[in-house]
């Protein structure tokens, strides 16, 4: 007998640990790439020179850490935009959680793709 | 025909009758902007793996006055996404005993917050010096 299992805590899971990331290094990532670096101050802007931000992505740690701050984010942000649809009077269907998760997925495809590309 | 003239309790902005229903409203709001700064370091890596020209045009946009006020909401949204978080960790939690007694809520959310802001500083100095 097999009994049909909820996908719900993969979900749960993804938008937990994207949401603890977010908390732990959302705000100082947005404030070195948006705001200290393009202005030049406190931070050089070679910080996000081309050469520099292409040796971090081919390094594997750096890889790895561009690809899972990039994807969780998204995972974080659908499950929790998902969620919060009924409270703004939008039925959560399956229409609406292709859309949500489905962004995501392609967020996260496009993410693993560039990060390939760029090689190793 | 209906005789029958129900009444129906109005749902529209029924969040803005509870100010604790307010403040979970603009927790969930916090969404959308983790979402935007995704888009933007993905259009970013897309533009790094199209070579040197793409990127700094990626790169250039990012020192638009426009994108600088976007950034500043972006680190308004998420830091109180951070916050939020840690205060809603320890209700998420098994109770934390030390020494036979539970560890307050405020505790864990303080730990949290301590933890985000390390985390910051030790990102900051690591960026700025490697």
């Amino acid at each position: 007998m097999t009994r049909k299992r909820s996908n719900a805590p993969i979900f749960w899971a993804l938008f937990g640990a994207g949401g603890a990331l977010a908390a732990l290094v959302g705000p100082v990532l947005v404030f070195i790439t948006g705001i200290v670096t393009p202005i030049g101050m406190w931070m050089p802007q070679s910080v996000l020179s081309y050469e520099r931000v292409l040796a971090f992505s081919q390094h594997w740690a750096g890889k790895a850490a561009l690809f899972v701050v990039v994807s969780l984010f998204f995972w974080h942000a659908a499950h929790r935009i998902f969620h919060s649809l009924h409270d703004v009077g939008i039925h959560a269907g399956t229409a609406a959680k292709l859309l949500c998760y489905g962004s995501a997925l392609l967020g996260t495809v496009i993410a693993a793709a560039a990060l390939l590309s760029i090689g190793f | 025909m209906t005789v029958r003239k129900p009444y129906v309790r109005p749902m529209t902005e029924w969040w803005r009758r509870n100010p604790f229903f307010v403040r979970y409203m603009l927790r969930e709001l916090t969404a959308p902007f983790v979402a935007v700064y995704a888009v933007i370091l993905l259009i970013g890596l897309v533009s790094l793996s199209r070579g040197e020209a793409a990127y700094n045009v990626w790169l250039s946009a990012l020192t638009h006055p426009a994108s600088i006020v976007l950034h500043w909401l972006l680190l308004v949204t998420i830091t109180y996404h951070a916050v939020t978080l840690w205060k809603v960790i320890p209700k998420t939690m098994p109770p934390v005993k030390l020494g036979g007694r539970a560890l307050p809520e405020n505790a864990i959310t303080v730990c949290g917050c301590l933890a985000t802001l390390v985390v910051s500083i030790v990102i900051f100095l690591l960026v700025g010096h490697l």
